[in-house]
């Protein structure tokens, strides 16, 4: 920066001009150093306080005991997440990902730019209009209850289309000329995909498909209208059984009154932010600047 | 035409994106019919959110069920939800627009000006970058909490004069961090796309560096960096937990100062859960499927307006 700010006096005649320049061009450097701080620090208090309360919060309890009784642990909401996260990337996953296949492989037409275009609406869509929906057509109109299915369905609703997009954008990757060859030798359309395009493309897939695991693992409000909230373990049943999440934890726990609570929830904060965070870390230390979300 | 049973797959399979989104449209259409003949254009106009008496027996008007008294106006959340999203625009846009310059112009002078004594050090503005684009993805729950045990309370003891940290001002606070990476990527990304040939032509001129880039680089990117704030606004507009949160869930009153609670339509909705549960005429669970049509409607439109913002900037960008 003061490299460049010397050149400065030799052009211009009047010396305080010059000056003027030169010190508004500090400042300015100052500003703007000073915007970056206030974006990072934040980020840093955020996970110094979550990571300081919420490992002083640690005990064997948090994991062996559930949110009812005596109130101590909250297995039940660790097991929810897990439950609800699987079911929601096996409804996801495939649909995704062969979305992503259509839209790279065959969807250089109108039909492609469309979905493409819809895809991003529903991208831009609320999460918590999704979970109205899901409450309206599963829980009321079905009359499933607050259930399992009707979280994993919405969750999935909500992270198909990034799936779709990060795929498509991995696929676009892979060189024509392996499809050419693939071709040539005599491949079919399933082969050609499924036996040279997505195998070298699979790391960008893979990305796709971690960074869909972080958005259900953080996500809440699309929750609280479709899974509810169960003190126990998830029962094994799909319809009419409410099931715990983390983030419900971290939400209400934090407005309870006692100190059991407050540490209960920023355990649940700490373990929540440690899957998002180490993924998303993850994903971007091993490709440099790919799909990006934002 | 050959039938092609795998490209048949894969198109049914994209093609339940667009179908998912037209069933969300549909049923919450569907849903809120009665509602909408219910409340008119009052809903749109009115301050007060009234459930009615759930206890006494429904009435019916219009030919409609509904609880004695029930009125539903949502006026007060449609100007909560941007009130508290345009003052987050206006904190966010500085720090973003600094962010995004320090990014891409200051820290790699510093890397050269410093790093070569140590070069053991990871290189610094993947770095900053990565911590930058990190904000974006924290869970808002998280940022929610952080607002309850941080920023409340500071906000609370040193600013507020009612001694309360909950309402607009926070609200506004948490939604700026949240969508400031939005902003700050997409303004630093543009930035590093700004021809070679620019940046030198203006330091032949003799402008100094950071003349450079506030007369020379900003003017290039302006209208990236106006469909990065839009996308940023539709993402605020949606916002639900961290709101919910620190906003204070004020309602059926219109905010009128920086720490008035407030409520946004995305956290209105949510905090509604238990009483639309009691209503046996289900007339609130209608009038809510409304509510989450006109937020559904809104961040359409920003969308639409960032990406049509955005298709421009990129054509400019490629005549270059």
């Amino acid at each position: 920066m003061s490299a460049s700010a010397s050149k400065s006096p030799s052009k211009s005649p009047v010396s305080t001009l010059a000056l003027r320049r030169t010190i508004v061009s500090k400042l300015g450097w100052i500003a703007c150093g000073i915007g970056l701080l206030l974006v990072i620090f934040p980020l840093l208090d955020i996970v110094g306080v979550v990571t300081f309360n919420g490992l002083a919060a640690f005990n064997w309890d948090l994991f062996t005991k559930d949110t009812g009784g005596a109130g101590l642990g909250m297995a039940n909401a660790i097991e929810g997440t897990f439950v609800i996260t699987v079911f929601a990337m096996v409804i996801a996953v495939p649909i995704g990902v062969g979305a992503g296949v259509y839209l790279s492989e065959y969807g250089k037409n109108k039909t492609g730019s469309t979905i493409r275009f819809l895809s991003d609406v529903l991208t831009g869509t609320p999460s918590i209009v999704l979970g109205y929906f899901s409450y309206i057509v599963f829980i009321i109109g079905f009359g499933w209850g607050f259930s399992l299915a009707a979280a994993a369905i919405t969750i999935a609703i909500l992270i198909v289309p990034y799936l779709a997009r990060i795929t498509e954008l991995a696929l676009q990757q892979v060189p024509n000329t392996m499809r050419e060859a693939a071709f040539a030798l005599g491949g079919a359309d399933a082969t050609v995909v499924g036996k040279v395009v997505l195998p070298a493309a699979s790391s960008g897939v893979i990305t796709g498909a971690l960074l869909a695991l972080a958005i259900s693992v953080g996500e809440t409000a699309p929750l609280i209208y479709t899974a509810g909230w169960s003190d126990h373990g998830w029962d094994g049943r799909f319809t009419h059984a409410p099931v715990a999440y983390l983030t419900y934890v971290i939400w209400t726990f934090i407005d309870q009154p006692d100190a059991r609570s407050h540490a209960i929830a920023y355990a649940a904060a700490f373990l929540v932010m440690i899957v998002v965070l180490a993924i998303n870390i993850g994903v971007r230390l091993t490709v440099k600047r790919g799909a990006k979300l934002a | 035409m050959k039938l092609r049973p795998f490209r048949l797959t894969v198109l049914c399979l994209s093609l339940m994106i667009p179908a998912a989104l037209v069933a969300v449209v549909l049923f919450l259409v569907v849903y809120s019919g009665q509602a909408m003949v219910f409340n008119g254009l009052h809903f749109l106009t009115d301050v007060t959110w009234n459930l009615g008496d759930l206890y006494d027996d429904p009435v019916v008007v219009k030919g409609i069920q509904v609880p004695a008294g029930a009125e539903y106006g949502i006026l007060a959340f449609i100007v909560g939800t941007l009130a508290s999203s345009f003052l987050a625009i206006i904190i966010a846009v500085p720090l973003s627009v600094g962010t995004a310059i320090f990014l891409a112009e200051a820290v790699p002078e510093i890397e050269r000006a410093t790093w070569r004594h140590f070069p053991w050090l990871p290189p610094l503005r993947p770095a900053l970058a990565m911590l930058v684009e990190l904000v974006a993805v924290v869970p808002s729950v998280v940022f929610g909490l952080w607002g309850i045990a941080v920023l409340i309370p500071f906000i609370g003891h040193h600013i507020s004069p009612t001694g309360s940290g909950y309402g607009l001002l926070a609200a506004a606070i948490v939604l700026a961090l949240m969508i400031t990476p939005i902003i700050a990527s997409t303004l630093f990304d543009a930035l590093c796309q700004v021809p070679k040939e620019n940046r030198e032509s203006a330091f032949a001129l003799g402008s100094t560096h950071f003349e450079v880039v506030t007369k020379a680089m900003m003017p290039m990117v302006r209208a990236t960096l106006i469909g990065g704030i839009v996308l940023a606004l539709g993402r605020a507009l949606g916002e639900t937990m961290a709101v919910l949160m620190v906003s204070g869930g004020g309602s059926n009153i219109l905010p009128h100062s920086l720490f008035s609670p407030i409520s946004t339509i995305a956290s209105f909705i949510v905090g509604q859960l238990d009483s639309a549960e009691a209503d046996p005429t289900n007339m609130s669970v209608r009038a809510l499927s409304e509510v989450a049509l006109v937020l559904f409607l809104i961040t359409l439109a920003v969308n639409a307006a960032a990406k049509l913002l955005s298709s421009g900037a990129l054509n400019v960008r490629k005549r270059q």
